[in-house]
């Protein structure tokens, strides 16, 4: 078994403290802009919790049926922190290891909660914007609204933009060390 | 032939004559007028201005230089808009020991100071007719409290304010006997006195309290300010009719060549007052708090004022003559100068506070007047404007040395110096101004940029609107030597005097909404599970919720003819400009307009048996128009059930004194 690079056991704290700012930082940012919102409006998605004008959106999505967002119909709220701490726990025991493999299955692990969390929050997003109440006042035939993954859409008299904030930055950024740094690992091997 | 060249000669001169023309009042808006006073879309204004409404009764927001209207504050007149005076919760804003009256006359406006200068927390108001003065707090542009001032009436010479909101002053135009004593008219000279109340204001909760009240010899106090700087602790009251006439004053009040300027120590009034040398009386007066807590105004009959008699308190109070009937008194930002305005003088005295100390203390006195000193006019004289205009009224000052005097007859601003009293600058006004205001013109520290003048003949200004035309106030550039008209709005009701500050002061704290969290109104309903209906005898309370698009309960039943019934409205909304309104058919009261987070309750008494819409009267959403319910009235003695509720009302039932 390979050991680790300097780079490589550097990388694993670096990882560790970038995913550490989840706890302290909004991960996620849907902005919202409509004609009577010049200030426009904001949800901020933490690990853990889900915050901004969520009242007022709240309010304002029972005129097409949409459900009201609360903290507690949220499961993720609860098992995202917890595989993030897992996963972070795991980074001591790959450092303690020192191994190359071990930091590809590292990595592997990142890759697929990330998969994961991307597919939950679409499917999320997804229901939200389509399981609309039949007997919502407003209904607009074939319309959803379903906010964007990632980027701008405009529903109605709504514009949404979809992007990660802070943490989640530091999030995607700890995701390409770690490929970058496997990559980088892998290189050396071959080379030797 | 020499009468016919003549004859001939005057005929052309004549025909010459009548081919001139008059000055057009267009000219005089020169090239970039428009450019000063355009404030873009979606741009704020530079200056909020605050005018009195006059008969209106209330306060109106203009922005300057735009003079886009803002808002209009109600304050000593019921405001059905909002139901101000009508709702439980306002009501006993307008009590006063004579009940509750539905208007009055609010003629000026002092922004709260502190240092001298602006500080942007409240705004005073006074009520002519029926003495009072208000409090309107700035972050909520709402009256909140209102003092009644006993032993006084024509409260005109009132709100003015010493430097750091010490008092709040409040002096009798319409001199009256002390405790509405029964007394011949023409026992005026004997009976009749005026008075200078002096209100403190709370440092922290503004509260006022009237600390004490100088009784003068009966004469019209008919405008005032208070000293600054060196005289900080001087109070200089303008005042007319000395020749004390009760009738025709026209004429009888016109006779005296002067009349005088009171100057009240203030700061030893203060001291008389502590050192006992004041008595108490027995008065009557309400004081009207609004509870921004409970959100319920309450109304208090004080029972007790201390008078100051200038005879035990000596030096407390001295006259200077002013020349004819003065009317503005307005001291400049130095606190030096203070300048009286005789109406119907041909000058502008300007008095010199160093030369008035001065003459105190060397005793230059011509006499008294009932007993109190009258200072040599030329000992504390500075000099006079000579041939300012004609009818002199109020002075306003930049900043940098100049003042601004309005004309009313010959109609004009006319711009003097106060060191060498040389006039600079006239501009004409349309027409006949009374007030004019600098922003923060009556305080240490002007914004010489701007100044407008509150005119009290319309005319021809705008488009006819028959016999009765709106007011106009005209806004000039300050900022260089010659004043520069800029912009002519029309007005609401009668504009008095006006106070102006930097948006700045104001803007940032406004309050955008009220939390529901502290919404401690005895009848709040937190949330759409805590509205109930329960009825007492004859009284039927409903606890109702407002949020987009509904009203809960909508659907009630089980309110009998002659029951009184009160409709306590929440507004659950916690967004900004999301008001909701509430009205139900053949209602004598006006309509809710409720804020976010506000409760608000209307009294509502069926004369009839019958189906009663209710809904809300605010534009809100773009389901407002479902936002409505019915309340079934039945006739007294009928069995009808209480039933309430909103979505399916028959499941929901209250039992009799439930909560």
């Amino acid at each position: 078994m390979k050991k680790l690079t300097l780079a490589g056991r550097v990388s694993i704290a670096v990882v560790v403290l970038f995913l550490a700012t989840l706890w302290y930082m909004p991960m996620w940012q849907i902005d919202l802009r409509a004609p009577q919102y010049p200030g426009g409006l904001s949800m901020k998605i933490w690990i853990n919790d889900i915050k901004g004008d969520v009242d007022i959106i709240n309010g304002l999505n029972h005129y097409i049926g949409m459900k009201t967002i609360h903290k507690k119909d949220f499961a993720e709220f609860v098992f995202l922190p917890t595989t993030m701490l897992v996963f972070m726990a795991l980074g001591i025991v790959v450092f303690i290891l020192n191994r190359k493999l071990v930091y590809y299955l590292w990595t592997g692990l990142f890759m697929l909660i990330a998969l994961f969390s991307f597919y939950d929050f679409y499917k999320w997003e997804y229901n939200y914007g389509h399981n609309l109440d039949p007997h919502a006042p407003i209904q607009v035939p074939g319309m959803s609204y379903q906010p964007p993954l990632f980027g701008y859409k405009k529903m109605l008299n709504f514009e949404a933009l979809s992007q990660p904030d802070i943490a989640g930055w530091f999030y995607i950024a700890a995701g390409i060390i770690l490929v970058g740094i496997s990559i980088y690992e892998y290189k050396k091997m071959v080379k030797k | 032939m020499k009468k016919i060249i003549s004859m001939l000669c005057s005929v052309v001169a004549l025909a010459s004559m009548q081919s001139c023309k008059m000055k057009d009042t267009q000219s005089v808006v020169q090239g970039d007028a428009a450019s000063k006073a355009y404030v873009a879309p979606g741009k704020y204004d530079e200056f909020y201005n605050f005018v009195s409404g006059g008969f209106s009764g209330q306060v109106t927001v203009y922005g300057l230089p735009s003079g886009r209207l803002l808002k209009v504050i109600p304050v000593f007149s019921v405001f059905p808009e909002n139901g101000y005076g009508y709702s439980e919760e306002t009501k006993a804003m307008l009590n006063t020991t004579n009940g509750a009256i539905p208007w009055d006359d609010q003629h000026h406006l002092e922004l709260s100071q502190t240092n001298g200068e602006q500080d942007g927390r409240w705004l005073f108001a006074n009520a002519n007719n029926t003495p009072r003065v208000a409090r309107i707090d700035l972050t909520t542009f709402k009256t909140m409290e209102i003092i009644q001032i006993p032993n006084s009436a024509g409260n005109h010479s009132s709100p003015f304010i010493t430097e750091n909101t010490e008092y709040v002053v409040a002096g009798t135009r319409f001199s009256v006997p002390l405790g509405d004593a029964d007394v011949p008219i023409s026992s005026f000279k004997q009976n009749f006195k005026s008075t200078a109340s002096f209100i403190s204001v709370d440092k922290t909760t503004g509260h006022m309290n009237i600390a004490f009240q100088v009784v003068l010899p009966g004469m019209n106090l008919d405008l005032s300010h208070a000293g600054k700087g060196p005289s900080h602790d001087w109070f200089f009251f303008s005042t007319y009719n000395t020749e004390q006439a009760y009738t025709l004053l026209e004429v009888n009040a016109s006779q005296k060549d002067k009349d005088f300027i009171v100057a009240v120590n203030w700061k030893k009034a203060e001291e008389y007052a502590k050192a006992g040398k004041g008595h108490k009386v027995a008065v009557d007066y309400a004081h009207n708090i609004y509870d921004e807590d409970k959100q319920m105004a309450t109304s208090t009959i004080e029972k007790e004022v201390l008078l100051l008699d200038p005879k035990d308190c000596p030096d407390m109070v001295f006259m200077v003559p002013c020349p004819k009937s003065p009317h503005g008194c307005d001291v400049d930002p130095t606190g030096e100068y203070f300048v009286g305005s005789g109406k119907l003088a041909a000058l502008i005295p300007v008095f010199s506070f160093t030369k008035f100390t001065k003459a105190i203390a060397d005793k230059q006195f011509e006499g008294d007047y009932y007993g109190i000193p009258v200072i040599k006019y030329d000992a504390a004289l500075h000099g006079e404007v000579k041939k300012p205009g004609l009818g002199p009224l109020h002075t306003e000052f930049d900043g940098k040395g100049n003042a601004y005097t309005t004309m009313f007859l010959s109609s004009e601003v006319v711009k003097w110096r106060l060191s060498d009293l040389q006039v600079l600058d006239r501009v004409p006004t349309f027409y006949s101004p009374g007030h004019l205001m600098v922003p923060g013109g009556d305080t240490r520290k002007p914004w010489g940029k701007y100044l407008v003048a509150y005119n009290k003949i319309t005319k021809d200004r705008y488009l006819p609107t028959g016999p009765e035309l709106c007011q106009s106030a005209q806004l000039f550039d300050i900022s260089g030597d010659k004043m520069q008209l800029i912009l002519d709005f029309p007005t609401i009701g009668e504009p008095h005097y006006g106070q102006a500050c930097p948006a700045s002061l104001i803007k940032d704290k406004s309050v955008k909404f009220y939390d529901i969290n502290k919404n401690h109104n005895e009848f709040v309903s937190m949330g759409e599970k805590k509205t109930n209906v329960v009825r007492k005898g004859n009284r039927v309370d409903v606890w109702m919720t407002a949020i987009r698009s509904h009203l809960v309960p909508d659907n009630i039943e089980g309110v009998f003819v002659g029951d009184e019934v009160y409709f306590h409205v929440t507004n659950l909304e916690q967004d900004w400009d999301i008001p909701h309104g509430f009205a139900i058919k053949n209602s004598t009261a006006a309509d809710l307009l409720i804020m976010p987070g506000e409760t608000l309750t209307m009294k509502f008494e069926p004369q009839k048996q019958g189906i009663y819409p209710f809904y809300c009267t605010d534009f809100c959403s773009a389901l407002h128009q479902e936002m409505s319910g019915y309340l079934r009235v039945s006739p007294k003695g009928a069995n009808t059930p209480l039933k309430f509720g909103s979505g399916n009302p028959d499941a929901v039932a209250s039992t009799e004194e439930s909560k």
